[in-house]
C-alpha cells in the first residue's frame, strides 16, 4: 500500500498551451509539480494551506489553488500560469500592462496568483464594480501594496477590455503609448 | 568602429556644473531647508513607461505633463500652507527635467508579471542537492533528555540528521549585543526555550521524504514551567530561561538627558500612561529560503533571500568559525517581500552550512508558512510606562519612559536594537529638553524578536503619541494646539534632540497644515459632531512621527555603559558602497549592495544614474544581485533602516559622478575644451549648446576600453568607479550617552477619522490622511507605494495582527487563518500628501519613507478609537490589535460571563470539548466488547498504528492524525474504565507527540435502542505545544469529525463489518498535505 503510494506516475497535461508531461508521486502537490518538474516558477508558494492565493493557476479556465491540488488531479487538464498570460513576443497582456502602469506590484510574489484569479474573474464579470473587485481580491494576500493600486489596475483593465470588445477605441488618447502592450484579451 | 576617437570637430564644451559640488562626496553645507515643494497624491497618478522613444530632452512633452510635477503644479496653490513657500528645489543637483522625481513605471515589472521573477527558490541548484526539514520543539521550555534518530536514519532517502552535538563541534554560539553568560546556537543543544525552536535537522533526497522522516525522530524532553508574560518574567520567582544569567532581565540601562527630575518636580501637570505593543510581523508572502554548500577549502557558499544588515554576516562567520571571506553569501535579484523579516534567516543559514558539511552535499531548505509564523521572527513586544511633565499650555517640559522589551527566548542580533534604533529621537517631533529613560531587555519563552518594518518606531510612537492624545484630553486642549506648541520649529533644523539625534530638516507645522487641509479636517470634525449627535461612535485621531533612516552602526553600543564602550572601541557610521562601470560597447551598469525586496531599486537607480550621464533610465543596467565575494559591500549594507533612497541611491549617484567626471576629462581632450564645460545630455556629450557637434555617449564611453593609449596623460585606464560613503554626522555615542541614531529623519503627520459599530465592534476607517516629508523623492510613485504598503500593515497591526501565546507558551497563530492579515476589503485608500525638505546630509537630499506608516498608523487609529470611545473608557484598555471582540468589551462589557467549560485536566494548554451521540446498528454487548479489546480498538481509532493492552484497563499505542497541514503522531497511553459495566465507560489518556501533548478525558454512555445501541459521548481535552498553532478552529472542527468517525467505525467493527475509510479519507483530503 505504502509502496504504491510512492510509486511515480507520469502526468501529462497542457501547460500554457503546450503539451507537457513529467513524473511525480501521487502525493505531489500541483504547485510543486509545476515549479520543480515543469519549470513554471511563476507559480509561487506562500502558505501551502489555501489562504494566500499566491499559487493560484487556472485549470480548464477556472482559478484554483495549486497548493491544494494534487498533480495527479491535473492529468489531461489545461493549466495556465502567469507565464502563459502574455500574447506572443515580448508584450504584456492588457491586464499585465495595467498592473505595471498602476504600480500594482512591489515584490511581485503575490502577483502571478492575483493575475490568474483576475483572468478567471474578468471572464465571468466583464464589468465589475470596485467592491466586486475587492471581494475577489480578498482571496489573495499581498503584504506590499495595500491593494489600492491592484484594484485600480483591474478596473482599468476591465474597462479597456470592454471597450475593445464593444469595438471602440480601447485606450483613448491618454494611454496611447500603452497600445503596444494591449495584445491579448486579458 | 568601436574605439575610434570621434569626429574631429572642434567644439567648446561645458560640464554640467550641477554635480560639481557633490562629486567629491562631501555633504552639502548644513543650512535650514525651508524651501520645499508640496503636493497631494490622493488620486492614482498614471505613470508612464520610461522607454518612450519620443522623449525630447529639456522639453515638456506629454510624458512630463502627466508626471507628479504637473500634478503638483496644479495643486500647489491650494496645497502650500504658507505664503513664504517657494515652489522650487533647493538642490541644484537635480535639474528640472531630470529623471529623478518622475513617477516612472517600474523596470522590474515586466519580468515579475510574466512569471519570470528570479526569487531564491527559482534558481537552479547543483545536481545532488539535498533537502532539509527541521525537527522543532513542541514545548516552550524543556530540557532535552535524548534524541533518537535511528528510525529516521533507516528510512530510504534520508542522508543524515544534524543535532546539537554536531553544532557544538563545528560552530560557536552567536555573538550577542550584551555581555551575559547565555548561549544561542543554531540548533538547541541542551534546552529548548520556545515552541518551534529547531532541535534537529533532517537531510534527505527530497523535501517530502525529509518531512516524513521528522516523525521518526524521537526527542525526549523534561518540561519546565514557561515564562510567557514579560512583566511576570522580571519577577523574582519567574522560571529562568538562561540560568547562568540569574535573571530574565539581560540588560537594564538608565539614561538622563537635561534635568528631567527637576522638570517633573516643577511641572504644572503630569500625564502618564501605560501601554503595550504586541508581537506581530509583516509576514512576507515569500518565506525563508537558503541553499548552503560546504567547500573543500573549509568555506561555505550560500544562496539565500537574506536581506542584511550585513553586520550579521560577521555574526554568521564567527559562528561558523571562518573569516568573512569563508562565508560567501549570494542574494538573488528578486525578493518576495522582506520588511525586515528576512534578517531572521541567518541562524538557519548557519544550520544549513553545518548540515551540508555533515551530508557532504549542498543542502536546500524552503521554510513553510507554519514554521514562518511559529518561529521565524517577531516584532519586539513592549510594555511602556510613559509620563510627561506638562505646563498649562500643553508644552512638554520633561518626558520619561520606563520600557520592557520582550525579546523572546534569545537575544538574537541585532537585538536589543529595537530599543536603541529610536534612542536618539525618543522625544519624537517635539522640543523636549529633559528626558529620562529606563530600558530593560527581557527574555521570555517565545520566538526571538528581530527586525520588523518600523523596528522600534511602532513601539515608541504607540506610547508617545497615545500620550499626546492624553495630554490634550487631560488638559482639555485642542490636540492640534498641543502638537503645534511642541513641534520643533522649522528654523531650528538641524536640531539636536535631547538624546542626541541630529534631526536634519523638516517643517512639521507645514506638514500638519498640509494634512489638515488636504484631508479636509474641518469636514471630518463636522462629521464627528453629526455622528455623535446621532449616538454613533465616531472619533478622530492624530499622530506625528519622526521617521529615522540610515541607521548608525554605533547606536547599538548605547546599550553598553560608557566604560564598556571605551573598552570595546568605537562603532559608528553607515558605510554604503556602489559601483558604476561602463562596458566595452559604452553601456552603463550600476551595482549596489542593497538586496531589494520589492522597493523598485532597479527603477530608482536607473533614474539616478541616467541623470548623471544624460542617458535614459532604460539605458542603464542595474545589478541588484549581491555576491559577497565579488561585489563591494560593508558592514552597514542591506535592505533595512529605510536606507535605500538616502544612502544607496545617493552613493550610486556619487559613483556615477566619479565616472562621469573621468569621462568628461577624456571628452575634453577630444573636444579640445575644459572638462568643466562638457555637457552630458540625451545620449550625447558636447560643449555648451551644441549637441549636434558632440560625441555619441556610447562612442566616447567605449573608447577607453579599445584604446587606452589615447587616454589623457596620467589617467589610469578602466571605467569602473566604486563610491563608498558614510555620513560624517553618524558618530559613536558620546560620554553622556547621546547618540545620533540615524543620518536622516523624515516626518509624517497622520489624521484618521473612523467609526466603531456599536453592535459588532467593527472599526470602519472613514478617512485616513498621511502627509510625508521624505526629502527629495526619487520616484514619487515608488514612494507612494511604500506609504500604501506601510499603511496597510499599520492597519493590520492596529486591528488584526498578533502572535498569540497561551499561558503555557503554546503558540496559537500558526496559519493565515489564525494570524489574520488585512485583505483588499479591509484596506481603504489613504489620502497621501507630500512635502519635500531635502536632507542636507544625504547626497540627493532624500530620506527614507518606507517605515513611516508602520510607525504612525497603528497609534493614529488607536487615538481615533480613544476619541470615539470617549473619556469614560480607560485609556490603558486600548490595546493592539483592536479586534471587534476587544472593542465590544469596551463598548458594552458582558454583564454575566458565559459559564465556561471546565475540563478536569490541569495545565495551561488550549482546551476543547465536544459531545454528541450516534446510533450503532449492533447489539450493546458487541459495542462494549470492542471498547475493551485492544485489537478491535486499534481498528477503530483513526490513524492508530498499533495498540497494546497492558492490563488493568490500560493501553499503549501509536496514533497519527493529519490535522490541517500537520501530521501529528502521538504515543498514546490510555485507560478504559467501566464506571458502570455496559453502561458508563470512562476513557482517559495522554498522547505525547512530535508536535505537542494531548490530554483527554471522556465518558461514553451506552443504551439499547430498537436498532441496536445508542452511544453518547462527552469529551474534553487539552492540547499543548506546537499543535495548538495550526489553528484552534480547525482542530475543533476536525476533532468533532474524528470522534464522530471513531464511533461510526466502532459501530462497523461491532457489527462485524470492516471500517470504511470514506470519511477519514475525505478529512485528510480536506486538510491534509500528505496522507
Ligand atoms: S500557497 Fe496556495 S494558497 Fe497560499
Ligand atoms: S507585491 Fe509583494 S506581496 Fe504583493
Amino acid at each position: 500500500m505504502k509502496k504504491l503510494a510512492h510509486a511515480p506516475h507520469t502526468i501529462a497535461l497542457r501547460l500554457n498551451g503546450v503539451e507537457r508531461s513529467g513524473e511525480c508521486e501521487p502525493r505531489t502537490l500541483l504547485s510543486d509539480f509545476l515549479r520543480y518538474r515543469l519549470g513554471a516558477t511563476g507559480v509561487h508558494v506562500g502558505c501551502e494551506h489555501g489562504v494566500c492565493g499566491a499559487c493560484t493557476v487556472t485549470i480548464d479556465g477556472a482559478a484554483q489553488r495549486s497548493c491544494l491540488t494534487l498533480a495527479v488531479a491535473a492529468e489531461g487538464r489545461d493549466v495556465t500560469t502567469a507565464e502563459g498570460l502574455a500574447p506572443v513576443g515580448e508584450q504584456l497582456s492588457v491586464l499585465q500592462a495595467a498592473f505595471r502602469r498602476h504600480h500594482a506590484l512591489q515584490c511581485g510574489y503575490c502577483t502571478p496568483g492575483i493575475l490568474m484569479s483576475c483572468t478567471d474573474f474578468l471572464k465571468r464579470e466583464a464589468n465589475p464594480s470596485e467592491s466586486q473587485v475587492r471581494e475577489m481580491l480578498s482571496g489573495h494576500l499581498c503584504r506590499c501594496t495595500g491593494y489600492t493600486n491592484i484594484v485600480n489596475a483591474i478596473l482599468e483593465a476591465a474597462a479597456t477590455i470592454n471597450a475593445a470588445t464593444a469595438g471602440k477605441d480601447p485606450a483613448g488618447p491618454e494611454v496611447d503609448s500603452q497600445r503596444s502592450d494591449a495584445g491579448s484579451d486579458v | 568602429m568601436p574605439g575610434s576617437t570621434g569626429p574631429d570637430c572642434v567644439i567648446k564644451t561645458v560640464m554640467c556644473a550641477d554635480y560639481n559640488n557633490l562629486a567629491a562626496g562631501t555633504p552639502r553645507q548644513i543650512e535650514p531647508c525651508r524651501i520645499y515643494r508640496c503636493w497631494l497624491t490622493s488620486t492614482q497618478p498614471i505613470g508612464r513607461q520610461c522607454d518612450n522613444s519620443d522623449y525630447t530632452p529639456g522639453k515638456s512633452n506629454e510624458y512630463r505633463n502627466t508626471s507628479y510635477r504637473a500634478l503638483a503644479a496644479r495643486q500647489r496653490a491650494q496645497a502650500c500652507p504658507t505664503d513664504d513657500v517657494v515652489v522650487n528645489d533647493l538642490r541644484t543637483s537635480v535639474k528640472p527635467d531630470a529623471w529623478v522625481g518622475q513617477p516612472l513605471e517600474r523596470r522590474e515589472d515586466a519580468a515579475l508579471l510574466t512569471g519570470n521573477g528570479r526569487y531564491a527558490d527559482d534558481l537552479g541548484t547543483r545536481p545532488g542537492t539535498l533537502y532539509a526539514a527541521f525537527v522543532r520543539s513542541p514545548h516552550a521550555h524543556a530540557r532535552i533528555k535524548s534524541i533518537d534518530m535511528t528510525r529516521a536514519l533507516a528510512m530510504a532517502g534520508v542522508r543524515t540528521v544534524l543535532v546539537g552535538s554536531d553544532v557544538r563541534d563545528w560552530s560557536r554560539p552567536f555573538v550577542v549585543g550584551v555581555k551575559q553568560p547565555m548561549e544561542h546556537w543554531c540548533l538547541a543543544v541542551d534546552k529548548v526555550r520556545y515552541v518551534g525552536e529547531p532541535v534537529a535537522l533532517v537531510v534527505a533526497q527530497d523535501r517530502y521524504i525529509a518531512e516524513d522522516a521528522l516523525d521518526l525522530i524521537e526527542v525526549e524532553y523534561d518540561q519546565i514551567t514557561a515564562t510567557v508574560d514579560v512583566e511576570a518574567a522580571i519577577g523574582e520567582s519567574a522560571p529562568l530561561l538562561h540560568e547562568a544569567v540569574g535573571s530574565n532581565v539581560v540588560s537594564d540601562r538608565q539614561f538622563a538627558y537635561g534635568k528631567p527630575d527637576a522638570g517633573f518636580a516643577s511641572a504644572a501637570h503630569r500625564v502618564s500612561l501605560k501601554v503595550l505593543y504586541p508581537r506581530n510581523s509583516c509576514t512576507p508572502i515569500e518565506t525563508y529560503v537558503a541553499v548552503a554548500e560546504f567547500g573543500s577549502d573549509g568555506d561555505y557558499d550560500v544562496l539565500s533571500n537574506f536581506m542584511g544588515p550585513f553586520s550579521l554576516h560577521a555574526v554568521m562567520s564567527l559562528a561558523l568559525k571562518v573569516p568573512a571571506s569563508g562565508l560567501r553569501l549570494r542574494m538573488p535579484r528578486d525578493g518576495g517581500g522582506s520588511f525586515g523579516v528576512k534578517q531572521g534567516v541567518f541562524p538557519y543559514i548557519v544550520a544549513l552550512c553545518l548540515a551540508s558539511r555533515k551530508a557532504g552535499a549542498p543542502v536546500k531548505w524552503v521554510e513553510d508558512r507554519l514554521e514562518h509564523l511559529l518561529a521565524a521572527t517577531s516584532s519586539t513586544g513592549r510594555v511602556s510606562d510613559i509620563e510627561a511633565a506638562v505646563d498649562d499650555d500643553g508644552r512638554i517640559v520633561a518626558l520619561s519612559y520606563d520600557q520592557l522589551d520582550d525579546c523572546g527566548a534569545y537575544l538574537r542580533a541585532p537585538e536589543p536594537a529595537t530599543f536603541y534604533r529610536m534612542h536618539g529621537c525618543l522625544t519624537g517631533a517635539y522640543r523636549i529638553p529633559n528626558l529620562k529613560v529606563r530600558n530593560r531587555v527581557v527574555l521570555t519563552n517565545k520566538t526571538p524578536a528581530g527586525l520588523v518594518r518600523g523596528f522600534g518606531g511602532p513601539q515608541v510612537y504607540f506610547a508617545l503619541e497615545r500620550l499626546m492624545q492624553r495630554i490634550a484630553v487631560e488638559l482639555n486642549l485642542d490636540p492640534l494646539d498641543v502638537y503645534r506648541r511642541n513641534f520643533i520649529n522649522s528654523s531650528d533644523f538641524p536640531y539636536q534632540a535631547a538624546a542626541g539625534a541630529l534631526i536634519d530638516s523638516g517643517d512639521y507645522h507645514a506638514a500638519l497644515d498640509l494634512a489638515a487641509k488636504q484631508g479636509n479636517l474641518e469636514q471630518l470634525l463636522r462629521r464627528r459632531d453629526a455622528a455623535r449627535a446621532d449616538g454613533r461612535l465616531y472619533g478622530i485621531g492624530f499622530a506625528a512621527i519622526v521617521e529615522p533612516s540610515i541607521s548608525n552602526m554605533g547606536y547599538i553600543t548605547t546599550v553598553m555603559t560608557r566604560e564598556a564602550r571605551a573598552k570595546a572601541g568605537p562603532k559608528n557610521g553607515a558605510i554604503t558602497s556602489a559601483t558604476v562601470s561602463i562596458d566595452l560597447l559604452g553601456a552603463v551598469t550600476v551595482n549596489v549592495a542593497s538586496v531589494p525586496h520589492g522597493q523598485g531599486h532597479i527603477t530608482a537607480l536607473s533614474q539616478v544614474v541616467a541623470d548623471v550621464f544624460g542617458l535614459r533610465p532604460n539605458d542603464i543596467t542595474v545589478d541588484v544581485e549581491l555576491d559577497t565575494r565579488k561585489d563591494a559591500w560593508s558592514v552597514a549594507e542591506g535592505n533595512y533602516s529605510s536606507r535605500f533612497a538616502g544612502a544607496v541611491a545617493g552613493t550610486a549617484h556619487l559613483a556615477a559622478c566619479k565616472l562621469r567626471d573621468k569621462l568628461a576629462v577624456i571628452a575634453a581632450a577630444q573636444l579640445e575644451c575644459d572638462a568643466k564645460d562638457v555637457v552630458f545630455s540625451n545620449g550625447n556629450v558636447f560643449l555648451g549648446q551644441a549637441p549636434e557637434q558632440g560625441l555619441k555617449f556610447t562612442r566616447l564611453a567605449s573608447g577607453p576600453h579599445w584604446a587606452p593609449a589615447v587616454l589623457p596623460e596620467g589617467m589610469s585606464p578602466g571605467l569602473r568607479e566604486t563610491a563608498i560613503w558614510t555620513p560624517p554626522q553618524l558618530e559613536a555615542p558620546d560620554e553622556d550617552d547621546r547618540i545620533n541614531t540615524s543620518a536622516a529623519y523624515g516626518f509624517a503627520f497622520d489624521i484618521c477619522g473612523l467609526e466603531i459599530d456599536k453592535d459588532t465592534g467593527q472599526v470602519r476607517i472613514d478617512r485616513y490622511v498621511t502627509a510625508h516629508d521624505a526629502g527629495t523623492l526619487l520616484n514619487p510613485a515608488l514612494a507612494d507605494g511604500q506609504i500604501r504598503g506601510g499603511f496597510a500593515q499599520g492597519v493590520g497591526a492596529a486591528l488584526m495582527e498578533e502572535f498569540a501565546y497561551r499561558p503555557d507558551g503554546s503558540f496559537a497563530s500558526g496559519t493565515f487563518a489564525d494570524y489574520l492579515v488585512p485583505t483588499a476589503v479591509e484596506i481603504p485608500e489613504p489620502i497621501i500628501a507630500h512635502l519635500e525638505t531635502p536632507s542636507p546630509f544625504t547626497p540627493l537630499g532624500a530620506k527614507g519613507i518606507g517605515e513611516g506608516n508602520n510607525m504612525s498608523t497603528p497609534v493614529c487609529i488607536a487615538n481615533a478609537i480613544a476619541d470615539a470611545l470617549g473619556p469614560d473608557v480607560d485609556p490603558e484598555k486600548i490595546v493592539l490589535p483592536m479586534t471587534p471582540t476587544r472593542m465590544i468589551e469596551l463598548i458594552a462589557p458582558a454583564e454575566t460571563p458565559p459559564a465556561d467549560f471546565k475540563p478536569t485536566m490541569a495545565g495551561d494548554g488550549e482546551r476543547f470539548s465536544t459531545s454528541g451521540s450516534i446510533d450503532i446498528a449492533a447489539p450493546l454487548e458487541a459495542v462494549n466488547r470492542v471498547l475493551h479489546d485492544a485489537r478491535a480498538l486499534a481498528r477503530v481509532i483513526p490513524g492508530c498504528r498499533q495498540l497494546e493492552a497492558l492490563g488493568d484497563d490500560r493501553y499503549v499505542g501509536d496514533v497519527s492524525l493529519s490535522v490541517g497541514l500537520v501530521k501529528i503522531s502521538f504515543h498514546v497511553e490510555m485507560s478504559i474504565v467501566d464506571e458502570e459495566p455496559m453502561q458508563r465507560i470512562r476513557l482517559s489518556g495522554k498522547g505525547v507527540g512530535t508536535l505537542g501533548t494531548a490530554e483527554g478525558d471522556g465518558r461514553v454512555l451506552l443504551s439499547r435502542t430498537d436498532t441496536g445501541t445508542r452511544l453518547e459521548y462527552t469529551y474534553a481535552f487539552t492540547l499543548t505545544g506546537k499543535i495548538v498553532a495550526v489553528g484552534a478552529r480547525m482542530i475543533e472542527s476536525a476533532t468533532g469529525i474524528v470522534l464522530q468517525q471513531l464511533f461510526q467505525r466502532l459501530g462497523r467493527v461491532a457489527s462485524g463489518r470492516a471500517p470504511a475509510a470514506g470519511l477519514w479519507r475525505w478529512l485528510t483530503r480536506l486538510f491534509g498535505r500528505k496522507t
